[in-house]
């Protein structure tokens, strides 16, 4: 390999870059847009879900619980409506996610009995949504009753204690505040990148063929290997400014707690823009048209990235055999280091694994791309 | 003829290249050599272009040897592509970049020693006449010009071999005199050069002409040479009222080798011109044919070719 050449087909690389406004925008422009579109645009979290309430029994104890409902941030009372009919045109027409309903004869059984139940109904066509409003119900309703004992036992002139020998007094880590944000956002950046990535070099190899340059270069000595780190080099650094971009944008915009090392973030991800700009490559040269090379890239970097690396869906709660597939999905790597690296402040060390899994990902791509180039025609 | 034209730069023997069952180059053989400007000619698809990329190790041959400054292509392409300058027939510098940043590139590529390049660079932007246009963007360039800087890019690192292909296509007269003058000073500096056209005329700028038809090697030698020999015969101009059966009677007279319509004449070829000249206006007669007018003619190149590519693709027709 000479040194000379790599450096040639480099800054011929980078000339062509700055003269094409298209490959630029992709560059700079796009990172920027996804990071604020998929940002803003994707939340897990339940805020403010419109529920409405229907109160058969009207009494201070069924009023008292839906003030707590009132109060909770996740929900927001919208309607106090009088029938079930009603309760099924606001589920279908989407006005309200959720209807609790109070029994006519709750006050009664709480005295008789000790326990009563109140109804919830819930829209099941976003499960995920329904089954987190489902969560937080139960939790405003246990609240409450919890409230409702202590009382009763205070009211009955026994010493205030514990009702319950144990409870379950759950502590999150890493991120505390359960925010949906905190973990979707490190995810994004591999999202992002990976996209990015591999189509600024998807084109790189094709756009020679399609103009028909290439066919001057394989007559030169040449060495594939050269033309393919000369290629790479400048997409690296432009992947770089876009991993800033968007690690930036991440940490300042979004406030995504970074508790691990710069040296750490910056030592991973190039190791991801390598896999991802070869990836491109080898799409490039094995494919030589500029339409299909990118097509192929969009396909192999965003399905595998947002649906198999654990980005936004979790791989444990995957099929086995789905979790085995992730196993080759490059992404996954880096989406466990980048959300580690935010959230527990991993370090080189703790992260070998993913690591060595990515840097055997890029030495295979690499090869692969290096061998696959031939200096023939046909 | 120089002498030097007699040490080999190039020797290619029994050439063969098929694409599925088109046979795009077959059996072809012929030497070049030092500081040799030999012209490929023929129609478009007779597969010149092919033979300079599997010269180039761009192609692969199917059977065959190709020696290129003593090394076999097919083994060593890398060596080969150290030692050569190339000119694809479609333009192939990068448009979006400068004339100076091509230069510099190919500079780089081909690993001009630093020292040298400035002037090498010099050369070749003096060579294609571009002096002040050094930081013009490629694309805005005329063809012309585009293809004397494609020519500089091939001849900076100083290859004993250069391959042109239809360097001159598209391009202007006054141009392609020009093209051809560049051509010869480097041939005069001792470079052998290969390149193909499809303007006949230009064969007359070669030392050698390689006529090729079809994928096979038709005829080759200098202008003069060709004019002479390649015929097989001497040919003479026949003027008649009645063209056709005239042909019909000359395709059967003693001493005609071949006779062709050219416009409102005839074009006969025959073994022995002055004895034809002799006998037959006599053998017409005795057919009721009389001629207005029987010379010998001296063919041009195109002559030559033309005659020589209708003789081919009728053999051709015959055998298939």
């Amino acid at each position: 390999m000479k040194f000379r050449r790599l450096k040639a087909i480099a800054i011929k690389e980078v000339l062509q870059i700055w003269r094409d406004p298209r490959s630029l925008m992709i560059a700079l422009l796009l990172p920027f847009t996804q990071m604020f579109l998929f940002g803003y645009g994707v939340n897990l979290d339940l805020k403010h879900l419109p529920v409405c309430t229907f109160d058969r029994e009207g009494s201070q104890l069924s009023q008292s619980l839906l003030k707590h409902f009132q109060a909770s941030q996740y929900f927001s009372i919208v309607r106090n409506v009088d029938s079930y009919a009603t309760i099924v045109k606001a589920i279908d027409d989407g006005t309200c996610g959720l209807a609790i309903v109070i029994p006519p004869d709750l006050s009664a059984r709480l005295n008789d009995t000790g326990s009563a139940s109140v109804q919830a109904i819930l829209d099941g066509s976003d499960d995920n949504t329904a089954n987190i409003a489902f969560g937080y119900t139960a939790a405003v309703v246990n609240g409450y009753s919890n409230d409702i004992a202590m009382t009763a036992i205070d009211r009955q002139g026994r010493p205030l204690q514990q009702t319950w020998a144990m409870t379950v007094q759950s502590r999150v880590w890493f991120n505390e505040d359960l925010v949906s944000r905190n973990f979707i956002i490190p995810g994004l950046v591999a999202v992002i990148m990976a996209l990015v990535g591999a189509q600024l070099t998807s084109l790189t190899i094709s756009r020679e063929w399609e103009r028909g340059t290439m066919e001057l270069l394989v007559s030169t000595p040449v060495r594939p290997i050269e033309l393919m780190f000369g290629k790479l080099a400048p997409y690296l650094v432009l992947g770089w400014l876009d991993a800033a971009f968007c690690l930036v944008i991440a940490a300042l915009w979004f406030a995504v707690p970074f508790r691990g090392t710069l040296l750490t973030l910056f030592f991973t991800t190039t190791l991801f823009l390598i896999v991802v700009l070869s990836l491109g490559y080898l799409l490039s040269v094995l494919i030589r048209s500029q339409v299909g090379a990118s097509q192929i890239a969009l396909l192999v970097t965003m399905l595998p990235t947002t649906l198999l690396s654990g980005y936004i869906f979790p791989i444990d709660q995957m099929p086995k055999i789905i979790q085995d597939i992730t196993y080759l999905m490059y992404s996954r790597y880096y989406v466990t280091i980048i959300k580690d690296v935010f959230l527990k402040g991993s370090s080189i060390p703790e992260l070998m694994t993913p690591i060595l899994f990515m840097i055997i990902y890029a030495a295979a791509v690499m090869v692969l791309a290096a061998r696959a180039f031939r200096k023939r025609l046909v | 003829m120089n002498a030097n034209h007699q040490v080999p730069q190039i020797v290619v023997e029994d050439l063969v290249k098929r694409f599925g069952n088109f046979v795009a180059v077959d059996r072809v053989s012929f030497r070049i050599g030092r500081g040799e400007v030999l012209g490929f000619l023929g129609p478009n698809g007779a597969g010149k272009s092919t033979i300079i990329r599997i010269l180039c190790g761009l192609l692969r041959p199917n059977a065959g040897r190709a020696l290129v400054a003593g090394i076999d292509v097919a083994r060593d392409a890398e060596r080969v592509r150290e030692r050569i300058g190339y000119m694809s027939q479609k333009f192939s510098l990068y448009r979006d970049l400068s004339v100076e940043e091509n230069l510099r590139f190919f500079g780089g590529i081909y690993r001009v020693p630093r020292d040298e390049l400035p002037e090498r660079m010099r050369f070749a932007i003096n060579m294609a006449g571009l002096g002040g246009r050094e930081q013009a963007l490629v694309s805005t360039l005329a063809g012309g010009w585009q293809q004397r800087l494609a020519l500089g890019c091939a001849v900076l690192h100083r290859p004993p071999i250069l391959f042109l292909d239809e360097p001159t296509s598209g391009v202007e007269p006054t141009s392609r005199r020009r093209f051809w003058n560049l051509i010869h000073s480097l041939a005069g500096d001792g470079v052998s050069v290969l390149v193909s056209t499809h303007y006949m005329d230009e064969a007359e700028y070669c030392h050698r002409a390689a006529l090729i038809n079809q994928g096979r090697l038709i005829a080759i030698g200098s202008p003069d040479e060709l004019k002479r020999t390649a015929l097989g015969g001497e040919l003479l101009l026949l003027e008649c009222d009645a063209l056709g059966p005239a042909l019909a009677a000359l395709e059967h007279a003693p001493g005609v080798l071949d006779c062709s319509v050219f416009g409102n004449a005839l074009h006969v070829l025959v073994g022995d011109a002055e004895r034809s000249l002799r006998e037959l206006p006599a053998y017409l007669a005795q057919k009721n044919l009389s001629q207005t007018r029987l010379d010998r003619i001296h063919p041009s190149l195109e002559d030559v070719f033309v005659q020589l590519i209708a003789v081919d693709s009728a053999k051709r027709r015959i055998a298939a």
